[in-house]
């Protein structure tokens, strides 16, 4: 396969809306799910006259995402106006950053790979703040206009193209996606438009230095599209490649349905957008005590949590990925420790059980799982020995439905353990006393019958007794 | 006297009205009688507003009858058509606009409401302030009130030809290049361009907006002044706009010029300038002198290149702001079966000649691979420009030249020359590149009978040392204003 021949290289460039209360220039609200044409006013409408005012609050969470991608924050931007007509831009032009943006170079650090996962840096070329247009919604009677999101503030963060592969990609964008919710920036949703992502895409003989001709890709809004559109588009150019075709620079669209990229109409794409500073808003100052305050005001990001899990915890590289990919998670987990000695059992509890229940609903973590402090106290009733591993299993899956308490499931469920001496060593009696041919052999040397006699006694206590007591009161009669 | 109250300026209706010897309600009737008698042969104004305007005049006398005075209470304004008036069609003097109502008022407009200033109405312009004579029009020309086969200048026409007619007692223009000086100057009136940033712009209608600037016209010096300082001030919906104090204007005012240094340079007395014009500004020179200023000969060198690098910024930056204009959301619409043939038919319906121009212009300047050449370049000049009034100020407090080479000329004379209009603007001009303030005062009569005007610049903020120097000059009994024969 020509595949080897080739390497495939990769630059994305992500848009995540802004967690800002109002709008960037203006002060209508960002709420989501508003009437259309509720949360507009004539700034954001373009009336004539009008005037855009900077949202102070959108310039702090671009320095907190400079900051959190390691970038460097220029003291000093300036906006632009990028000129383009279309019915949901309603000043025919956005305004947005063009020579210099508010944050430069920096990089966002993924872990690739399973078994032994590397951490890798992608490098960014910048971070800007825009704003976002309106929506055009075209029905048959005819188009209708929703500026409900116009004006809406914007990060673009813009990666180098260090991309090799979808695999990488996806993992950019996960890492992007959770810096941006670890630090309150942005929602990050890429199914409801807070974040969005188009992708250029070029491939070039291994060991070449020259980059190919490239391709952008659009109206990709999930992880999985995102990969599936790059590894078509990868193959594409290596079979137009290795027919003696050429790659023509061109911006193409996702076709969710087909899995397939199709080129866009040349009339759809090809603009000269003129560029020019924004006259009506004056130069941004960035002052370093600004840059302090956000510092300082920054949430623990997913790769301190990371390496926390793994020093503190004593978690694995692996299972600390797992943990941290999305934020509900990691906070989950955490949330269910404050009673807990063993971390690795939550880990592995967090990892296993209650992820499975979130997949198979597909619901979000607080509407699947039960309260995080409640998967703690089952835990701590394992850790306190008082049911079993089983047991807990048994009593999750109730709680998951039911949503009561750890205590009262457990009580209704009757899944206590039975720790209590004398009722274990009155059965472990009898078992001895009903089985005297394997006593017999096992005192005789056959140690592997000592199993045998735990799960007789185990079955004959209804599955609750303490496997521990059961092994010290056996041991001591067995050796009579 | 009654009949004669349209005739007051401010300062006089101020004291008769505080005196409650007059009502607002005369004052504004009266100029709506007068209105009523010229606009036949003016057209001054887009839209009169008679009966708000009364209903105003109204709410100011229950105001001056609880003993409430300010600087414009009562008193009748006309107002470009560019500012946003809520409820009042604001039509930019463009077809594309001639329906638009705004729902908001520009944040001037709000400030005299607050104080109860009477609006008369909606006064005539060029299209989108694009142009020197009211003659872009959609609503046709604005006449001059001295000689009616003349123009009124423009942008601001109808403003200013509506104070030389009495039909008001002061009116607010705007000035991108000149827009309120020339217009002034070819009406006889009084009109001056504050520095960048000293008035928001929030709400009056964009052309270029790191040049566009309010400002009033007025009969006097010491009225222009009291409107200013009505007006001038922070606003939080413009980022733009100035935070620093609006001084009493009227304490600057001394009538005493002893020891100002007037800087005259030499670049702005050239060759093909009308020699009465010439005449009438040294004439106010010598009086300065008299009157114990002394004139500095000052150098502004990179003035003759102002006219193009004008012609770049102003028309990339109006590209940009009238891309709004496209029939999807308000204003004219060409229905169409695409949008961008929408577009396309609704812009060429709305837009007047001149506007297409300037568009075509901007966009041309801002396009790939001509940026560095056209519209980078002329921000370098702009920045040339800027330092030459710098360095100019650093030996004379302030600069006095012709406000335009010409009086007033004939409707039609210029129409079919754009570059021979834009040259009405080559002495106003670098004074907006500069973002300086620079006032309009009559200085005399042609041979014809048309007033001259003068230009008083100031550095930055210096409204002050303006109003000062054009005060005192009113003062010495050198400018008298001739009536109109309208």
């Amino acid at each position: 396969m020509s595949l080897e021949k080739y390497e495939a290289v990769i630059g994305l460039e992500v848009h995540a809306q802004l967690l800002t209360k109002s709008k960037m220039f203006c002060g209508c609200s960002t709420s989501f799910g508003a009437a259309p044409n509720e949360n507009v006013c004539p700034v954001c409408m373009g009336m004539p006259g009008v005037l855009p005012v900077l949202n102070r609050s959108a310039v702090e969470l671009a320095v907190r995402a400079g900051i959190a991608a390691h970038c460097e924050i220029a003291p000093h931007s300036i906006f632009d106006r990028k000129s383009y007509f279309y019915p949901d831009l309603p000043k025919g032009y956005q305004i947005s950053q063009y020579e210099t943006p508010v944050c430069k170079g920096g990089y966002v650090e993924i872990s690739v790979g399973k078994d032994n996962p590397q951490m890798r840096r992608i490098r960014l070329v910048r971070i800007h703040l825009e704003e976002d247009a309106g929506k055009n919604i075209h029905e048959a009677s005819g188009s209708l206009v929703d500026f409900n999101r116009s004006g809406v503030p914007l990060l673009e963060i813009v990666s180098e193209p260090d991309i090799r592969s979808a695999e990488e990609a996806g993992a950019y964008l996960r890492s992007l996606h959770a810096i941006l919710r670890y630090a309150d920036i942005s929602d990050a949703r890429m199914e409801e438009g807070s974040m969005r992502c188009d992708v250029n895409v070029s491939v070039r003989p291994r060991g070449s230095e020259k980059y190919g001709v490239k391709t952008e890709i659009k109206n990709l809004n999930s992880f999985r599209f995102v990969e599936k559109a790059i590894d078509f588009e990868v193959s594409r150019q290596i079979d137009v490649l290795e027919s003696g075709g050429k790659i023509s620079q061109e911006t193409h669209l996702w076709d969710p349905v087909r899995e397939q990229t199709r080129p866009m109409r040349s009339k759809e794409f090809a603009n000269d957008y003129r560029y020019f500073p924004e006259p009506d808003l004056p130069p941004l100052r960035v002052p370093p005590d600004l840059v302090e305050k956000v510092k300082t005001e920054m949430p623990e990001l997913p790769a301190d949590r990371r390496a926390r899990y793994i020093r503190d915890f004593g978690l694995t590289p692996y299972e600390a990925d797992v943990l941290i990919a999305e934020r509900e998670i990691a906070d989950y987990f955490e949330a269910t420790l404050p009673a807990l000695k063993n971390r690795k059992t939550a880990a592995n509890w967090v990892m296993t059980e209650v992820l499975r229940v979130v997949r198979e609903s597909g619901e979000t973590i607080d509407r699947s799982a039960p309260a995080a402090s409640e998967t703690g106290a089952l835990l701590k009733m394992v850790e306190a020995e008082e049911i079993s591993l089983n047991a807990a299993k048994t009593a999750f899956a109730a709680m998951c439905k039911s949503g009561k308490s750890a205590k009262d499931t457990v009580a209704e469920l009757g899944l206590a353990q039975v720790s209590d001496e004398a009722a274990i060593a009155s059965a472990c009696d009898k078992v001895i006393a009903s089985e005297p041919a394997k006593v017999a052999e096992y005192r005789g040397g056959r140690d592997k019958l000592f199993g045998f006699f735990v799960g007789q006694v185990m079955k004959s206590m209804g599955g609750k007794a303490n496997p521990k007591v059961i092994n010290e009161i056996l041991k001591a009669k067995l050796a009579g | 006297m009654a009949t004669e109250l349209n005739k007051l300026t401010i300062a006089d209706a101020r004291a008769l009205l505080d005196r409650r010897e007059i009502s607002s309600r005369e004052l504004t009737r009266a100029c709506l009688d007068r209105i009523a008698a010229v606009e036949p042969k003016l057209n001054a104004f887009i839209t009169v507003c008679e009966r708000e305007a009364l209903e105003q005049a109204d709410a100011a006398d229950k105001r001056l009858a609880a003993k409430e005075s300010q600087a414009m209470l009562g008193i009748p304004m006309a107002i470009k058509d560019i500012y946003a008036t809520a409820g009042v069609r604001t039509t930019c003097a463009s077809k594309i606009l001639a329906n638009f109502v705004p729902p908001f008022d520009a944040t001037v407009i709000a400030k005299l409401r607050e104080q109860g200033a009477v609006f008369l109405g909606k006064a005539n312009m060029d299209e989108f302030a694009m142009g020197s004579s009211t003659e872009n029009s959609a609503f046709g020309p604005t006449r001059n009130p001295h000689d009616l086969e003349r123009v009124a200048g423009g942008s601001s026409g109808g403003s200013a030809a509506a104070i030389a007619a009495d039909e008001c007692l002061a009116s607010l223009g705007t000035d991108t290049g000149g827009s309120i000086r020339e217009p002034a100057s070819f009406c006889g009136v009084v009109g001056i361009k504050p520095t960048y940033s000293r008035v928001s712009r929030y709400g009056v209608v964009a052309y270029a907006s790191s040049l566009d600037q309010v400002g009033p016209f007025a009969k006097t010096v010491r009225d222009a002044a009291t409107v200013l300082g009505a007006v001038a001030g922070v606003d939080p919906r413009d980022s733009t706009c100035s935070a620093r104090p609006v001084p009493d204007y009227a304490r600057a005012m001394t009538g005493d010029v002893k020891g100002v240094r007037i800087g005259v340079p030499k670049e702005y007395f050239v060759e093909g300038m009308q020699p009465e014009v010439e005449t009438a500004v040294r004439g106010a020179l010598k009086r300065y002198e008299s009157m114990g200023a002394r004139t500095v000969e000052i150098s502004l060198a990179h003035t003759p290149y102002a006219i193009a690098a004008y012609y770049l910024i102003a028309t990339a930056e109006a590209s940009a702001n009238l891309a709004r204009y496209d029939g999807i959301r308000y204003g004219l619409r060409v229905e169409a079966d695409n949008h961008i043939d929408l577009y396309n038919r609704s812009r060429a319906a709305g837009f007047g000649a001149e506007v297409k121009r300037r568009i075509m212009l901007g966009t041309f300047a801002l396009s790939a691979g001509y940026y560095d050449a056209y519209y980078l370049k002329a921000q370098k000049v702009r920045t040339l420009i800027r330092r030459d009034f710098e360095r100019a100020f650093e030996s004379c407090d302030a600069i006095v030249v012709p406000v335009a080479p010409t009086t007033a000329f004939r409707l039609g004379e210029k129409t079919d020359d754009p570059l021979q209009m834009y040259l009405s603007d080559i002495f106003t001009i670098s004074v907006n590149l500069a973002g300086l303030p620079g006032m309009s005062i009559p200085c005399g009569f042609d041979n014809a009978g048309l007033p001259i005007g003068m230009q008083i610049i100031a550095p930055a903020f210096a409204e002050e040392s303006i109003f000062r120097i054009g005060d005192a000059y009113e003062r010495s009994g050198a400018s008298t204003p001739r009536a109109t024969k309208i």
